[in-house]
């Protein structure tokens, strides 16, 4: 074509990437990779070896080893050998060779990218513009953690060895999130890339080597899913950190029950995309090409769920599909494409098939004209409409270039299908009326929001998940606290190994009932009411020496089924001002310093006088400290770059189960209790079975406090029984199990239903009389989630 | 390569117009009181009289920043529509000054009311503000054509002016243009450069390829 005629017709042309340094990188490593442990490339023990291949084409890229468990073995020991050099670093020591490796991603940027788009398919111009410069930001972040660790986390430790499993959508992004801080907090990483997307995690190995990173600090295990999961249940590893799908969350969730170490899920999502009538259309219509044909759709907090008011829908279909026909699918290593190949020939097949059901339920499927490459793996940018909320193509993940729209007439609709989701990774809300988009912001149940913009990173922002998308964050000082534990917490007596066993009137061979005439009546205490319980049973609670101190309600599941409700129904608290709150809680405190005689008096029969006296002067003292913090635990205003601030705000967790601890019987209670409801919160507790009789006292100076019905709910019985009730509500957002390590793995297990986060003594016994360990922000960390609202600035 | 239009003060029209006699180039008059279109009225369509008496056959308006500022939006239609009248069969391009008006929103609210005052072009800058055409002004203002098209069924121009001096810059304008109205809207008849400074960076680049080195400004005559 001669240049007049590329000027008439104005076709765009292809602007290919040279791949030349990529592929001459691949040569130098004859396209076979080992495993890279203890600084080496070591041939894995396995001896077997996987391909990898370039999605575009289908043409194998490289072999790289697939290790087997005796890899995880070595890679683990590796990591174990160079934990405690690498944590006896300074601070910064550390920060330097973060530092180093910022610089040395940067150096090599275009590499990086291009064999970035050569692996996993996404457009040169995502890997370039976006992925990379993302990734070495991350490193730059989390160098400046290393420096201020000692000045920002006192009393914080790394966690020790960390075992990291990481998806093939960012594959050297998703590495970043999850190796800087890591190591920045002290602990050596051995991480999986994933099976399709290994060659960016190799080149990075390299590139810590270059830096001189100690050896074995840095290990990267290439395997299949089944030794992934191997390393996750490795006895060695200290903390867990997987992004991938909530089905595989689940199954190392379950898998891990048994043993304290940390865990961190970034999981899937189905995000709502809200778009109001007095939206940009127009900028709308440009923040869902980010939001669901970013990277193919292969995102997890994509907006693939398209939420628009009414009146304006037809006007934002139409512009969305002439925007559409513009879209350019092709060569991810052409520069001026929009949209490149699907990682496989099987997940595309996932989304043809996600599509088909979707249009046999009763979606209309709309796709422009644009053609597509003939050979590799693309599907069509596409447009679901006529969708209903209980489509499987509104409720499940596609991870694809697949947008299902739905409308909605006023903001509380939008808020209601918003939220009418098992997940919470993200949200997108678009209106140019900021009360409108911030009300609906603080109502959507995710971790991260985006006001009239969408898909914004920045290693400052934490990002993670409220619901089924899992927890903990990354990024941010809440990232860095997912890779640290506090000193303390190692120095304290283990936990008991076994559940109390307990023999009440209901088990099978029963109990001999105690004749003493008993002057007092202890009820559940559900929804602000005493109430009996359901079972019709009751069971003795015995003092020190063997007496019969008086009988408790024997509670069922389904007391806690009304606890719930009751707890669920309550949510007003959370909306009440957090002075509000404060008052309520000061008012607790000062009816139990009128009774506090009589509850020594009663307590002492279980726990002497002497720790009755100091456990109940202790308990008002830790209701003042929480009534103090409830209108003190504040959030954060980030200032990523770009012209845009991140509001980062801890918001309650919801409604929390808590299975208190026997040491303890009235301060442990309360000393889970009071964080949770401070920060707003509502409870489902049980009593250890040591002296649940302390219920009618708790009961009663609630009673007398203002504090509205349901906010804590009170259930005694066995906890064992109560507690997996609990764990596996799905209306449940999180439990607390101060118990036996046993209590321990049969929640962490029970709890995979709704993923719910779980929080536990971590194998030890807490010192409940020591207010530097048994109260604030430790406890209020886990009492809330963080969301970050994204609001830009300027027109 | 030819350009669009010779665009001169009153001043130069008779000189302009005698000089392309006969190449088909048309001559446009900057006027209304060019750049800050504050002197009279009366004056400013006098003005547009006498460049089309002398043979323009275009005419570059300039607006009363105030009245958009104000939002006497009817001010501002009266005003524009006065010219129009002025112009007669001259083609009239309605220059917006958005370097002044400095918010996104009075770009598009001006916009649409220059289109709907009869203005045939809609141009950003005059060159003279502090800031002349920039990407999101003219994302804003080439959406307001579309939807005026959209509503109307009539297709006005756009010319983005000042500011762009190089041939690399001039396609992300092109690219603009394309993807947000379509190749029909990069004629002429639709669409124009302010190419003052841009000129020899073309021809820099048609060397460039020509040869494979690269070229130098003062090697090229002065535009």
């Amino acid at each position: 074509m001669s240049i007049a005629e590329k000027f008439y017709t104005m076709e765009y042309g292809a602007a290919p990437e040279d791949p030349k340094e990529a592929v001459q990188w691949l040569e130098r490593h004859h396209r076979r990779f080992e495993e890279f442990i203890g600084g080496a490339w070591v041939k894995p023990l396995s001896g077997e070896y996987q391909t990898t291949s370039d999605p575009s084409n289908g043409e194998t890229l490289a072999e790289v080893a697939k290790g087997n468990i005796d890899d995880v073995n070595a890679a683990v020991a590796a990591a174990r050998k160079a934990q405690p050099g690498w944590q006896a670093l300074s601070g910064h020591e550390r920060a330097r060779f973060l530092y180093a490796l910022a610089r040395q991603v940067q150096k090599h940027s275009r590499r990086l990218a291009v064999l970035e788009s050569m692996d996993n398919g996404k457009p040169i111009r995502e890997s370039r513009d976006i992925d990379i410069p993302l990734v070495a930001r991350h490193f730059y972040h989390h160098a400046g953690w290393a420096q201020l660790l000692d000045t920002e986390f006192p009393g914080y430790t790394a966690c020790g060895v960390v075992g990291q499993v990481i998806p093939w959508n960012f594959p050297l992004l998703m590495f970043a999130w999850k190796v800087a801080p890591a190591l920045a907090a002290g602990n050596t990483v051995v991480i999986k890339p994933a099976k399709y997307t290994p060659l960016t995690a190799l080149a990075f190995a390299e590139l810590a080597i270059e830096v001189g990173l100690p050896p074995g600090v840095l290990n990267v295990l290439t395997c299949d899913a089944k030794n992934g999961q191997a390393l996750c249940e490795h006895p060695g590893v200290d903390k867990i950190a997987f992004t991938g799908s909530t089905e595989v969350g689940r199954i190392i969730r379950k898998a891990t029950a048994n043993s304290p170490r940390k865990i961190s899920l970034e999981l899937g999502g189905k995000s709502p995309f809200v778009v109001f009538d007095d939206a940009d259309i127009d900028s709308a219509v440009e923040g869902l090409v980010d939001a669901i044909w970013f990277n193919q759709g292969q995102v997890c907090c994509a907006g693939s769920r398209l939420l628009v008011q009414e009146r304006v829908a037809e006007t934002l279909y139409s512009r969305l599909k002439a925007r559409m026909e513009t879209l350019r699918v092709g060569h991810p290593l052409d520069k001026s494409i929009d949209i490149g190949a699907i990682v496989s020939p099987v997940q595309l097949e996932t989304i043809k098939k996600m599509v088909d059901a979707g249009v046999a339920e009763g979606a209309t499927c709309w796709q422009p004209h644009n053609p597509l490459p003939e050979k590799g793996s693309y599907y069509p940018p596409t447009l679901l409409t006529d969708v209903h909320p209980t489509a499987s193509v509104a409720q499940e993940e596609i991870f694809g270039p697949v947008l299902a729209a739905m409308t909605f007439r006023t903001p509380a609709e939008a808020a209601e299908l918003a939220n009418n989701t098992v997940y919470g990774l993200a949200a997108s809300v678009w209106s140019e009326n900021i009360n409108v988009a911030l009300d609906l912001a603080s109502q959507v149940k995710a971790g991260v929001v985006w006001i009239n913009c969408t898909n914004q990173f920045d290693a400052a922002c934490g990002f993670g998940g409220y619901r089924e998308s899992g927890y903990g964050r990354e990024g941010g000082r809440e990232g860095m606290m997912e890779y640290l534990t506090p000193k303390w917490l190692h120095t304290l007596p283990p936990a008991k190994a076994e559940a109390a066993r307990m023999q009440t009137a209901d088990d099978a061979d029963g109990i001999e009932l105690a004749a003493a005439a008993i002057d007092r009546t202890v009820k559940q205490y559900i929804g602000g009411k005493q109430a009996r319980p359901d079972s019709g049973y009751s069971f003795p609670v015995y003092g020190r020496k063997g007496e019969l101190l008086g009988e408790a309600p024997l509670g069922n599941r389904k007391d806690i089924r009304n606890a719930v409700e009751a707890a669920r129904g309550a949510g007003s608290w959370a909306k009440m001002s957090a002075h509000g709150r404060a008052q309520v809680i000061y008012y607790i405190a000062e009816n139990m310093i009128q009774r506090r005689d009589e509850i020594v008096h009663r307590l002492s029969a279980a726990v002497g006088e002497e720790q009755a006296a100091v456990e109940t002067d202790l308990s008002v003292e830790r209701i003042f400290t929480y009534a103090a913090w409830a209108d003190k635990y504040d959030g954060m205003v980030h200032h990523p770059p770009g012209r845009n601030v991140a509001i980062a705000m801890p918001e309650p967790v919801g409604t929390i189960g808590i299975l208190a601890p026997g040491e303890a019987p009235l301060l442990g209670l309360l000393s889970l209790i009071l964080p949770a409801i401070a920060v707003g919160n509502t409870v489902v507790a049980v009593p250890s079975e040591q002296y649940p009789l302390i219920l009618s006292d708790v009961y009663q100076v609630l009673d007398t406090s203002d504090m509205p019905g349901g906010v804590v709910n009170l259930v005694a019985g066995k906890p064992m029984e109560l507690g997996k009730t609990l764990a596996e509500h799905d209306g449940v957002e999180a439990i607390w199990c101060f118990r036996s390590n046993e209590e321990a793995t049969m929640v962490r297990a029970a709890s995979i239903g709704n993923m719910k986060q779980v929080w536990t003594n971590d194998g030890h016994e807490y010192d409940w009389f020591n207010p530097a360990q048994a109260e604030g922000r430790w406890f209020l960390q886990h009492a809330t989630q963080v969301k970050n609202i994204w609001v830009p600035y300027g027109e | 390569m030819t350009v669009g239009a010779v665009c001169v003060y009153h001043a130069f029209v008779e000189t302009a117009v005698k000089a392309l006699e006969g190449s088909g180039i048309p001559v446009a008059a900057v006027s209304t009181g060019f750049p800050a279109g504050l002197s009279p009225l009366a004056e400013r369509v006098d003005e547009i009289r006498r460049s089309v008496e002398a043979g323009a056959s275009e005419i570059d308006i300039v607006i009363t920043r105030a009245h958009v500022f104000n939002g006497d939006w009817q001010a501002l239609y009266d005003e524009i529509a006065a010219f129009k009248q002025a112009c007669g069969p001259a083609h009239m391009k309605t220059i917006l000054g958005t370097g002044d008006l400095m918010t996104l929103r009075n770009v598009a609210r001006a916009s649409w009311v220059a289109m709907m005052a009869g203005a045939d072009f809609i141009k950003t800058s005059t060159g003279k503000e502090a800031v002349n055409a920039t990407l999101p002004v003219s994302l804003t203002m080439i959406r307001c054509l579309r939807d005026y098209s959209e509503r109307t069924g009539m297709a006005v121009g756009f010319k983005p002016a000042g500011g762009i001096r190089t041939a690399k810059q001039a396609l992300d304008w092109l690219a603009l243009m394309k993807d947000e109205l379509g190749r029909s809207w990069l004629e002429p008849s639709l669409f124009r450069f302010g190419v003052s400074g841009m000129l020899a960076d073309i021809e820099r680049q048609l060397e460039h390829y020509l040869t494979g080195r690269y070229s130098a400004a003062y090697r090229h005559p002065i535009a």
